[in-house]
C-alpha cells in the first residue's frame, strides 16, 4: 500500500474527468465522503507499467483555485496541505481538446504550487471535427510537462498516461508563473514576512477561504509588521493574476494550437435551436418528464412487485422452516422485512439516476437549466433546483442527493428543505387506498373524482414545495457568493461506461445511507409491535381463545368466513358440481379459515396491548380532532418510519391475514366509529390525505439531510415545522368537512 | 456603454471593461477578459437568462451578470 502512487485528477468541469477516472481505474473504485462534509470523495487504484500500482483520486471538478464552493475549496485544501495522506506525487490535469486555453488556467496555477503535472488532453477524437491542429512536442516544452493526447470515447492514450503517471519523476515541478508580478511592492513585503513559505501557496493561503492550515493563517493575521490588504484591493490582484495568467497561455498556444474555424460548425446551435426553443423547448421537456414518471411508475414496478413477492415468500419460509421462537421472528418480521423496504426501492432510484445521468451526459441538463432558471427564481431558486424537486417526484433520498450541483448554498439548502414536499412514490399506496374508500366514483368533463383527486395531491405538494421555497427565501439570512453561471457543454452521446458506473454507485450509496436508519427502525417497530409490559399482552392467547369460545368470531371475520365458502360453493354450481361431493373439502376449508381467523384476532389483539398499542391509545386524543382513532394513530406513529408503512400497520391492526389491498380496503370499509358510522368517511379521509401530503413521515430522509447539511439542525426544523403543518391543515379540513 | 445584456441574437463584442471590485473571478477565468470577444447565441424564452459564447466558452449567465460586462459592439446582426 505504502508504495503506491499518490495520483490527483484535477480539471474542469464537463472535461471528461470522470472517463478518465473510469477508464484509469474500472471498476476498482470506492467511493465515500471527505470526513465532515458532503463531497463526494471518489478513489480508485490502477495498475501501472513495470508491476508498479498507483492511488487515483478524482477531485471535484473545479475551474481554477480560486474557489466558491465546498467542492473547490477541498481541492486547495488538499494541494496546500502536504502531511494530507492523500497530497499527490503528481497531478495529472485533465484537459479538453475545444477549450484547452481555459482548461491550462487551471494547469498553470497547479504547476505554481511545485507539484510535479501531467496535462492530459482529451476528446482528441473531435480534433479533425474541430479544425483544430496541436503541436504536442512543442507544447510539451513551453508548458514544461508531458502531455497525453488522449480520446476516452475511443479508448486511446490511457496507456500514455499510465506511463507518465509510473514516470513521474522524470516530470517537471517547476513553477511557471513568477507570483511577484502580481504586485511586486505586496509579494516583496511578504517575502519579507515570510522568508520560510512558497510565496504562490502564501498567496493562495491569504485569498481562499480555505479552512484549513489554520495556524498559518492565523500567523499572517497575527504579523504586526505586516497589514493584509482590503478585500477589494486583493480582489483586484486576483483579476491580475488571471490576466497575467492568460497573457502567458496565449503565447504558448500562440504557435502550438491552431483552430480553422471554417472547419469548425457543429451540432450545436441547429440542436440549441429547437431544445431551448420557446415552445419545443418546453415540449420536449415535458415530454421527457413523462417518459421518466413513466419509468419510475409503471416501468419499475415489474421489478418492485417481484422483490415484494420473494421477500414476502422468505419471510415465510424463515418462519416455516426455523424452529418458533423470538429470533425466528426477529429474522422473518425485523430483518426481512427491513430489507424487504429497502430493496424495494432499487428499481425506482436506479431508473431515476439513469434518466438523470444520460440527461447529464449527453449535454441535455444545462438546457432544461437555462430553460427553467427564469421560472424559478420567484421561488428563490434557480434552474439547477428543476432537477432535484422533479426527483422528489419518485424519492425525496436521491433527490436531495442531486441537490450537490447547487453551488449556491442558500439555494442548495432550500431546495433540500423543500423536496420532502413533493409527492414521494412511498406516498401513493397511501393515497390511493383512502382515495378508494372515500372518494365517490363518477366523473366531471370525462375526468373522474378519484383521478382528479390523485392529481390535486401532486399540485398541492409542488405548489406546498415551491411556496416554502418562496417563504424560505424571505425568511433565511445567508448570504452566498457564488453567482448564476452555467457551462453550456457540447452535446454528445452518453457514454455507457459511466452512465452504468453512475446508477450503480448513487443506488448503492442509497442503500447504505438510508438503508441502515429504515432497517434499524423496522426492527425497532417489530420489537415495540410484538412486545408489550401488561399482563393483557402477555396472556392474548388464553384471553382471545376464552373471548372465541364464549362469544364467537368477531362479526367481520364470521362474515368473511361466510362469504368465501359462499362463494366456493357458487364456483362449484356453477361449474356443475354436485354440492353434496365438495362437502367435504368446504368443512376443510371452513377449519383452514377459521384457524386462520382466531390467529389474526389474537396478532391483533397483540398488536392493540404491545407498547405501539399502548402508544396508540395515549396518542388518541391528539388525533382525535383529526378524525382518527387509535388504530389510525399507532399507523400513523409506525408510518414515521416511512410513509407506506401506513397500509401495512393497518392490515394488521384489523388483523387481515393478507396484504391484498382488496381486502385491506375492504375491511377499512367495514370499520365504524363510535357513533356507528363509517370511520373512514370524506372528512377524516381527506384529513388523513392532506396530513401525509405535507408531513415528514421518512426517516431515511431526515437522515439524507443530516447528512448533505451536516448538522441536525436543519432536519429538525424540517420534522417540526412540516408535522406541525401537516397537524394544523388535517385538524382545518376535518372540522370544515365534518 | 452598451454591454453584454444589449446584444442581439448572432451579434458580437469586444469586451472593453466591467466594474471591478464585485466582478466575480470565476467569470474572468472562463475568458471574460478585455478585448475577448462574446457573441450571443440565444436568449431564454423568458427573455432571461441569455447564452453566450465567451471566447470559445459556451455559458449562460443571467442578464444581471451581463449588465457588469460592458463591451463594443462588433458585428450587426447578420441578415436573413
Amino acid at each position: 500500500m505504502s508504495k503506491n502512487i499518490n495520483v490527483a485528477l484535477i480539471g474542469n468541469p464537463n472535461t471528461g474527468k470522470t472517463s478518465v477516472f473510469n477508464q484509469l481505474t474500472g471498476l476498482k473504485q470506492k467511493v465515500g465522503n471527505y470526513p465532515g462534509i458532503t463531497v463526494e470523495k471518489k478513489e480508485g487504484i490502477c495498475k501501472l507499467p513495470r508491476g508498479v500500482k498507483a492511488h487515483i483520486l478524482d477531485l471535484p471538478g473545479t475551474y481554477s483555485l480560486n474557489t466558491t464552493s465546498l467542492d473547490e475549496s477541498l481541492v486547495v485544501e488538499l494541494l496546500l496541505n502536504k502531511n494530507d495522506k492523500d497530497y499527490p506525487d503528481v497531478a495529472v490535469v485533465i484537459s479538453d481538446v475545444e477549450n484547452l486555453k481555459r482548461n491550462l488556467l487551471l494547469f498553470t496555477q497547479i504547476k505554481d504550487l511545485k507539484i510535479p503535472t501531467i496535462l492530459v488532453i482529451n476528446m482528441a477524437d473531435r480534433m479533425d471535427r474541430k479544425g483544430i491542429s496541436l503541436d504536442v512536442p512543442a507544447m510539451e516544452k513551453k508548458l514544461d510537462t508531458k502531455i497525453a493526447l488522449v480520446s476516452t470515447r475511443k479508448n486511446t492514450g490511457i496507456d500514455r498516461i499510465k506511463e507518465l503517471i509510473a514516470d513521474y519523476k522524470n516530470v517537471s515541478s517547476k513553477p511557471l508563473l513568477d507570483p511577484a508580478r502580481i504586485s511586486p511592492a505586496y509579494f516583496e513585503r511578504l517575502k519579507k514576512t515570510f522568508p520560510q513559505n512558497d510565496l504562490y501557496k502564501l498567496w493562495l493561503v491569504i485569498t481562499q477561504d480555505v479552512n484549513f492550515m489554520p495556524i498559518e493563517k492565523k500567523r499572517i493575521k497575527d504579523a504586526t509588521d505586516f497589514s493584509t490588504k482590503s478585500k477589494d484591493e486583493l480582489k483586484k490582484l486576483q483579476h491580475k493574476e488571471t490576466v497575467l495568467r492568460y497573457q502567458l497561455i496565449n503565447n504558448i498556444l500562440k504557435d502550438t494550437y491552431k483552430v480553422d474555424f471554417l472547419a469548425a460548425k457543429g451540432l450545436r446551435a441547429s440542436l440549441d435551436k429547437i431544445l431551448t426553443h420557446k415552445i419545443f423547448g418546453y415540449l420536449i421537456f415535458f415530454a421527457i418528464l413523462l417518459l421518466i414518471f413513466q419509468a419510475i411508475f409503471e416501468w419499475s414496478s415489474y421489478p418492485m412487485d417481484f422483490i415484494d413477492e420473494n421477500f414476502a415468500l422468505a419471510a415465510e419460509w424463515i418462519k416455516a422452516t426455523l424452529p418458533p421462537g423470538v429470533f425466528t421472528d426477529l429474522l422473518a418480521e425485523g430483518i426481512v422485512a427491513g430489507i424487504g423496504g429497502i430493496v424495494i426501492f432499487i428499481p425506482q432510484i436506479a431508473f431515476l439516476f439513469l434518466f438523470i445521468s444520460l440527461l447529464e451526459e449527453s449535454g441535455y441538463m444545462s438546457r432544461v437549466v437555462f430553460l427553467m432558471d427564469r421560472l424559478m427564481r420567484p421561488f428563490g431558486l434557480s434552474g439547477k433546483s428543476v432537477v432535484p424537486l422533479i426527483s422528489g417526484n419518485a424519492c425525496a433520498i436521491p433527490a436531495i442527493m442531486a441537490t450537490r450541483t447547487i453551488e449556491n448554498w442558500k439555494e442548495r439548502l432550500i431546495t433540500i428543505l423543500v423536496t420532502p414536499f413533493t409527492t414521494c412514490s412511498a406516498r401513493l399506496p397511501v393515497y390511493l387506498i383512502l382515495i378508494a374508500l372515500v372518494i365517490p366514483e363518477g366523473s366531471i368533463l370525462g375526468l373522474s373524482y378519484q383521478a382528479l383527486t390523485l392529481m390535486l395531491l401532486y399540485l398541492i405538494g409542488f405548489g406546498m414545495a415551491l411556496f416554502s421555497a418562496m417563504v424560505l427565501n424571505k425568511m433565511l439570512k445567508i448570504k452566498s457568493r457564488s453567482v448564476f453561471m452555467v457551462e453550456m457543454p457540447t452535446y454528445r452521446l452518453p457514454l455507457l461506461k459511466n452512465v452504468v458506473y453512475t446508477v450503480i454507485e448513487k443506488t448503492k450509496s442509497f442503500v447504505w445511507g438510508a438503508g441502515k436508519i429504515i432497517l434499524a427502525i423496522s426492527i425497532i417497530l417489530w420489537f415495540l409491535g410484538s412486545n408489550g409490559y401488561s399482563d393483557d399482552f402477555q396472556n392474548a392467547e388464553t384471553i382471545v381463545t376464552e373471548r372465541i369460545q364464549n362469544e364467537g368470531l368477531s362479526t367481520y371475520s364470521k362474515n368473511y368466513i361466510q362469504n368465501n365458502i359462499a362463494s366456493q360453493r357458487e364456483n362449484a354450481l356453477a361449474k356443475g358440481i354436485a354440492p353434496n361431493s365438495i362437502e367435504d373439502s368446504l368443512r376443510t376449508l371452513r377449519e383452514e379459515l377459521t384457524e386462520r381467523a382466531v390467529a389474526q384476532e389474537i396478532a391483533s389483539y397483540k398488536l392493540e396491548h404491545s407498547y405501539i398499542g399502548q402508544a396508540g391509545k395515549a396518542f388518541e386524543p391528539l388525533v382525535k380532532p383529526l378524525g382518527y382513532d387509535w388504530k389510525i394513530g399507532i399507523a400513523v406513529l409506525t408510518s414515521f418510519a416511512a410513509r407506506e408503512v401506513f397500509v401495512g400497520t393497518l392490515a394488521t391492526i384489523y388483523s387481515v391475514g393478507s396484504d391484498e389491498e382488496e381486502t385491506i380496503k375492504k375491511r377499512m370499509a367495514a370499520e365504524l366509529d363510535e357513533n356507528g358510522k363509517p370511520l373512514f368517511n370524506l372528512a377524516s379521509g381527506i384529513s388523513l390525505m392532506l396530513f401525509y401530503a405535507f408531513a415528514m413521515q421518512c426517516m431515511s430522509t431526515l437522515a439524507i439531510v443530516k447528512r448533505e447539511t451536516n448538522s441536525w439542525k436543519w432536519p429538525m426544523i424540517q420534522l417540526g415545522f412540516m408535522s406541525v403543518f401537516a397537524y394544523l391543515i388535517a385538524l382545518l379540513a376535518y372540522q370544515i368537512l365534518i | 456603454m452598451a454591454t453584454v445584456a444589449d446584444l442581439r441574437y448572432g451579434q458580437r463584442g469586444i469586451i472593453k471593461s466591467f466594474s471591478e471590485s464585485d466582478f466575480p473571478v470565476k467569470l474572468m477565468e472562463l475568458g471574460c477578459l478585455p478585448g475577448n470577444s462574446v457573441e450571443l447565441l440565444r436568449i431564454a424564452p423568458l427573455n432571461d437568462p441569455i447564452y453566450i459564447n465567451l471566447s470559445g466558452s459556451h455559458l449562460a449567465i443571467r442578464r444581471s451578470l451581463a449588465q457588469l460586462i460592458e463591451l463594443e459592439i462588433i458585428e450587426e446582426t447578420q441578415p436573413k
